[in-house]
């Protein structure tokens, strides 16, 4: 708030700050550190706060036994086709709900809306069904299908936002130049959507990359599975080998904790701008 | 091609309220291009999207939905005969109900109300400059690049009653005398699964509350400030009054995803124990995979019932005489 800081209100202030920050990351810390420890000292007392003895035994362990790297890459390649396409079409929708006024769209809005509010599993059945006569179970591209269909209504309300901060005027000046409206979208108002648009795909990237229900019930075969899936199968027995978990964990969490990194800033304007327009 | 590699930043006037006149035209553009054209235009661009959603999301949600009125278990499919609300009766009917309703309302409550006040708390702090400020914001931010189900197994592994961290700790400031059964024990199983779902939420309502007062312009305060306004009327009378329409819209996303965010609590406690951290979207997993996908089906739909009932009330409960729109 604007207005004089008096130094209790400013230290009291700095403390919480601090402390929110440990609580925050301090779990990350935490998973991090029982990763590099040597399987037995996982379980030793006193709990080891900062690992002596740094083991890469767990992760090695990952890519001997539980073919780690089969995961890493079928997520890697789910995620990438499945956010990129998603981020075209919802660019494409976004940009007409942006820019027209007409009969249908507050409709087509409350429809996104409505879209959070269904509970994937009660999809899950007829999903499976519709697969089976597709002959897409099992099957990376079945799981991209769905994966699309699940990112569009999100990312076109934060696409949205974006493009109704960049003023009409440049679209228009562009057109008065003698340009078509395709020829405005693509070469004149692409370019300083791009910020934009890179946030849209991580958003999508991340969410594909972390989502469970759906590819547990879609993909089956060992070789075929996403990470999320593979973890679950890691706790579907009766004891959870936590550092097989933990290193799992750090390298599930590493990937998408970068491009956040790298995006935030964009993310966080991505996602005020659509919703305060709303 | 100048203008490409100019992108320019001036505002234009009009753009930025909350209201506009829906269907009036703005500038000659649009007088322009009322033709079949620019119908043609919105429909091939909103096609692909709506395709996909209608295929994937309603189609599969309108068959899944019909599935509650019919009797559809794995272990009996030659049987999917209508029984009408046998499947909404028998969900009603279960002793685990009422502590499920229970379970939900207090994980949407405990979860969203700390969340706001930490979230808004932070915001506040966060709008004046500081040193590190950028990497503070970075470094809050991460929780929500995790899956929720992985946030479960994270704290699973914390307040694992031999081995976590979180007995230890408090062991060692001398708040607990023995270790406690974090997960086993009912009460605080559910204050475990809020603290990590508190964790990973807040961050959502510090970015959305500090994006919106970034956009109060200085001289209210100022003006509030000449006028001798101490810091809780300044609070009431001008922070939150001016970045209601975020606050409510946030609010009102956030329940929606909290009461149907299963993952954390799939991850961490399985709904365990005795059904004490179930939810109603983790107890619709657990009889999905028991096979009986029609009960299931019942309960999605009131899922969606009440969350489409909710929003609607809400949005009528707070809305603002120039109406807020979703």
């Amino acid at each position: 708030m604007i207005g004089k800081e008096t130094a209790a209100g400013r230290a009291g202030k700095f403390t919480f700050l601090g402390l929110w920050l440990a609580f925050t990351v301090f779990p990350l810390y935490w998973i991090t550190a029982t990763s590099f420890k040597a399987p037995g000292d996982i379980f030793r007392f006193p709990i080891d706060y900062w690992p002596e003895h740094l083991s890469l035994e767990n992760y090695s362990g990952l890519f001997a036994t539980a073919d780690f790297g089969t995961y890493l890459v079928n997520s890697l390649v789910v995620a990438t086709v499945a956010g990129a396409v998603a981020t075209v079409i919802s660019m494409l929708s976004a940009y007409v709900l942006a820019r027209f006024e007409f009969r249908t769209k507050s409709a087509l809005l409350m429809a996104a809306l409505v879209t959070q509010m269904i509970p994937s599993f009660i999809a899950l059945g007829p999903l499976y069904l519709l697969m089976t006569d597709l002959k897409l179970v099992d099957n990376h591209l079945g799981l991209i299908l769905v994966y699309i269909a699940v990112c569009i209504p999100f990312c076109t309300v934060m696409l949205r936002g974006f493009f109704e901060n960049i003023p009409d005027a440049l679209e228009e000046a562009a057109m008065i130049d003698g340009l078509s409206r395709f020829g405005a979208l693509f070469r004149v108002l692409l370019p300083v959507m791009r910020p934009g648009i890179v946030a849209a795909f991580i958003f999508n990237f991340v969410n594909c990359w972390n989502e469970l229900f759906l590819s547990v019930t879609l993909m089956n075969s060992d070789s075929n599975k996403t990470i999320p899936t593979a973890l679950n199968g890691f706790i579907s027995s009766f004891n959870i080998d936590w550092g097989s978990m933990s290193a799992a964990a750090v390298l599930t969490i590493l990937p998408t904790m970068l491009l956040f990194a790298f995006a935030s800033r964009h993310i966080v304007q991505g996602l005020t701008s659509g919703a305060v327009k709303g | 091609m100048s203008v490409a590699s100019t992108p320019t930043k001036t505002s234009t006037p009009g753009r930025g309220g909350a209201t506009r006149a829906g269907g009036a035209p703005r500038g000659g553009r649009r007088k322009r291009e009322f033709t079949t054209r620019r119908g043609a235009l919105i429909a091939a661009f909103m096609a692909p999207a709506a395709v996909f959603v209608a295929v994937f999301t309603y189609y599969p949600m309108i068959a899944g939905g019909q599935m509650a009125f019919r009797n559809w278990k794995l272990t009996d499919l030659t049987d999917t005969s209508w029984v009408g609300l046998k499947n909404f009766a028998d969900v009603f009917a279960d002793p685990a109900w009422g502590t499920v309703l229970g379970n939900t309302a207090v994980w949407v409550v405990g979860s969203i109300v700390p969340q706001l006040v930490i979230g808004f708390a932070l915001a506040l702090w966060l709008r004046r400059r500081f040193r590190f400020r950028g990497l503070y914001q970075a470094l809050i931010f991460f929780p929500w690049a995790i899956s929720g189900f992985l946030i479960g197994i994270l704290f699973r592994w914390m307040f694992n009653s031999e081995f976590g961290v979180v007995n230890d700790l408090l062991q060692k400031a001398g708040l607990i005398d023995e270790p406690i059964a974090w997960l086993a024990d009912p009460d605080t199983a559910m204050v475990a699964v809020l603290i990590a779902n508190i964790w990973y939420g807040v961050t959502f309502f510090t970015i959305m509350i500090l994006a919106a007062l970034q956009s109060i312009p200085d001289e209210l305060y100022e003006a509030a400030a000449l006028d001798g306004a101490g810091k809780a009327r300044t609070l009431f009378r001008i922070t939150i009054p001016y970045i209601r329409t975020t606050l409510v819209l946030t609010v009102l996303l956030r329940v929606i995803w909290i009461f149907n965010f299963p993952d954390l609590i799939f991850g961490m406690t399985g709904g365990g124990p005795n059904d004490e951290t179930h939810i109603v979207t983790t107890w619709m997993i657990q009889i999905t995979q028991q096979g009986d996908y029609g009960r299931a089906s019942a309960l999605g739909l009131l899922v969606v019932g009440a969350l489409l009932m909710f929003a609607v009330f809400f949005l009528l409960a707070t809305r603002e005489k120039k109406g807020v729109r979703p």
